[in-house]
């Protein structure tokens, strides 16, 4: 009988854990490459951008591919977690002149932020189910959006100036900062002036860090749990498991996820505004989790990394860049649907045929 | 397969039977005057049965007669619009799903509900969601806790397994499973929970004569076993009439007869609802 055959691993846990050296040795090839300057102006700019977009890939994994749960409003989270960031960042110059400590301090309070904010909209959200949760999630992401947007933040020696523009007449002048004192995000200007502190080590240790997270989180009781929910919601319950309490859980961590991601993608650049993070950064991040597989945390980073550089490998073709983007979009979507294709793998892998055992059935 | 002993039936207070051996024991469920209205039609109506504290208990009764509706309301599921439900002495009034299981209600379904991405043992793990605990936090970081709870519950899950000889099979998706397995693996997800009462619903459905014998000897296994009281929904009469000392006919939602396995084959009104004349020569 096929499906009796046992594997110490399970492919999936095997494929998971596979992602922590694949990422190291990527890591170190890359570091060797731009240090030796094989790699030009462009695409040193988004070595970071990558790891932060490899981050929200995994953290929205955890929400779409673990939870089961439609979130179209990500990029909201990652929008509290990068204004936070640049805040906390900006204003603590004087007081901690260590970039690689402030840094941290910033990913950590833009992640605290994030949990909360994800926390608040999850008490209405995770209530609902389907289609209507992830109408409300783009919601929120949009009014996320829209409050950063007419915020005035200014720091001085007497601390944090804030103040909420929303009949957009007040400015700058509004904050009555003291002499010496900056504005950090200037309204629908955004985030001007930031000191980038962001590096691609800092980078890469956030997505070690991700996947420790997600990946332990899966293999625990609270995750088991969660994919119970996924799985049959009612079956589930009838086995005590509290929906709320552990969709919370779930959500909760992902937001928290993305606000770190968002911390350290705002510290990367000297301003960043708040249209940044719009509906189309959520489908974006979106596109990366669906096409490199619901649960799948590796086809997420892969995902991420091939589909983030390639509009910028792309753009020699100046006007038609867009265009390929779709289309290889397309191709792969189909290529990885097609039984032919995927035959085609499985000659080129025999020992995956047989590991997975089962599984084909 | 042992000759089943069936107890002597004793009268309750309230006009129900349990077996003798579970008198002066609270009984593990009692409903009382239980109803259910769905927008005007009344899918259950004064539901009244007792189930003895280790007793093997039978649901019977047509297609669309509320089985499995008093099952719901049992788990609430659906929340009863009358009567109320008592396990072991508690009323259970205004409690959800989640506090009946921790009360000690676990149940099957009649539509196979695994977790069908996740392995057998995951799926018996779930069921000691709350019997093996651990934080969140110890589980992201590999606490101690972590590491002793895992494995505390990976030789709880084996040791259920093996009630069913699935031992072999806790590392195959639950969706892959033959579909006795798969009821088997309800049954197994259900005890995990450490019930008092164990709530089957078409345990024996899709079975073969030998793999519905098998089921038969192993349900009193695990009523001997665990001590729990075992309440049964079934098609299969060998099973019901071989196995459950009470036995209560539902038609239309109203019990029309409650007994032992004799008393229910004899009454005519029951032969006329549901068993039919040759029923038990099959």
């Amino acid at each position: 009988m096929n499906f009796l055959k046992k594997s110490k691993l399970s492919t999936s846990a095997l494929r998971d854990y596979c992602s922590f050296p694949l990422v190291t040795v990527v890591f170190v090839l890359i570091t060797i490459l731009n240090n030796s300057g094989k790699l030009n102006k462009s695409m040193q700019g988004l070595l970071v951008p990558v790891c932060c977009y490899i981050v929200m890939a995994i953290s929205l994994n955890l929400t779409v591919g673990i939870m089961g749960e439609l979130s179209l409003g990500h990029a909201g989270f990652m929008s509290l977690g990068a204004f936070t960031g640049v805040v906390t960042s900006q204003s603590l110059i004087g007081s901690v002149p260590n970039d690689t400590l402030r840094l941290v301090i910033a990913i950590a309070v833009g992640a605290l932020v994030a949990a909360f904010g994800g926390f608040l909209i999850g008490l209405p959200v995770l209530r609902l189910r389907g289609d209507y949760l992830a109408i409300v999630t783009l919601a929120f992401g949009e009014i996320i959006m829209d409050i950063v947007n007419c915020l005035i933040v200014g720091h001085d020696e007497n601390g944090l100036h804030l103040i909420f523009n929303f009949t957009g007449e007040k400015t700058v002048a509004d904050l009555n900062l003291a002499e010496g004192g900056t504005a950090i995000i200037k309204g629908a200007q955004g985030a001007v002036g930031t000191k980038t502190i962001a590096s691609f080590a800092a980078g890469f240790i956030l997505i070690m860090i991700t996947l420790f997270v997600v990946l332990n989180f899966i293999r625990s009781r609270t995750g088991r749990a969660v994919l119970a929910l996924r799985d049959n919601r009612i079956a589930a319950e009838s086995m005590g498991v509290n929906v709320m309490k552990y969709k919370m859980i779930a959500f909760v961590l992902s937001t928290t996820l993305a606000g770190m991601a968002g911390a350290l993608y705002g510290l990367n650049f000297n301003m960043i505004s708040a249209d940044k993070f719009n509906f189309n950064t959520s489908i974006l991040v979106l596109v990366f989790v669906v096409l490199g597989g619901l649960g799948n945390m590796l086809g997420s980073i892969i995902a991420a990394t091939i589909l983030y550089i390639l509009p910028e490998a792309l753009r020699g073709l100046a006007d038609y860049r867009m265009l390929m983007y779709a289309i290889v979009l397309i191709v792969v979507m189909l290529a990885t649907n097609n039984p032919k294709v995927k035959n085609l793998f499985m000659k080129i892998i025999p020992k995956r045929k047989s590991k997975e055992g089962g599984a084909a059935q | 397969m042992k000759e089943f002993q069936k107890g002597k039936m004793v009268p309750m207070p309230s006009t129900a039977l349990i077996p003798e051996r579970d008198l002066g024991k609270i009984p593990v469920l009692e409903c009382l005057h239980l109803g259910i209205e769905f927008g005007g039609l009344k899918a259950v109506d004064d539901f009244n049965f007792t189930v003895g504290k280790t007793e093997i208990a039978g649901l019977i009764g047509p297609n669309g007669a509320g089985k499995t509706t008093v099952f719901n309301m049992l788990t609430r599921v659906y929340n009863p619009t009358h009567g109320t439900i008592m396990i072991d002495g508690q009323d259970t009034t205004g409690k959800t799903t989640v506090q009946l299981s921790k009360m000690g209600v676990a149940r099957t379904f009649q539509n196979i509900r695994l977790f069908t991405d996740m392995t057998v043992e995951d799926n018996v793990r779930v069921g000691m969601h709350n019997q093996v605990r651990y934080s969140t936090v110890s589980g992201i970081f590999r606490l101690p806790p972590f590491w002793k709870k895992e494995k505390e519950s990976h030789n709880k899950a084996m040791e259920l397994l093996s009630i069913f000889d699935m031992q072999d099979l806790a590392d195959v998706k639950a969706g892959n499973l033959p579909y006795g397995a798969q009821r088997r693996l309800e049954i197994v997800r259900a005890l995990a929970t450490e019930p008092k009462l164990l709530l089957l619903d078409e345990p024996a459905a899709g079975m073969n004569p030998n793999e519905t014998a098998d089921l038969m000897e192993n349900i009193v296994k695990i009523r001997d076993e665990f001590q729990i009281a075992v309440l049964l929904i079934e098609h299969d009469m060998k099973l019901v009439m071989g196995i459950c000392e009470g036995i209560c006919v539902l038609n239309f939602g109203k019990i029309i007869a409650k007994g032992t396995a004799e008393e229910i084959q004899s009454n005519p009104e029951v032969i006329k609802a549901y068993l039919g004349n040759n029923s038990m020569e099959g």
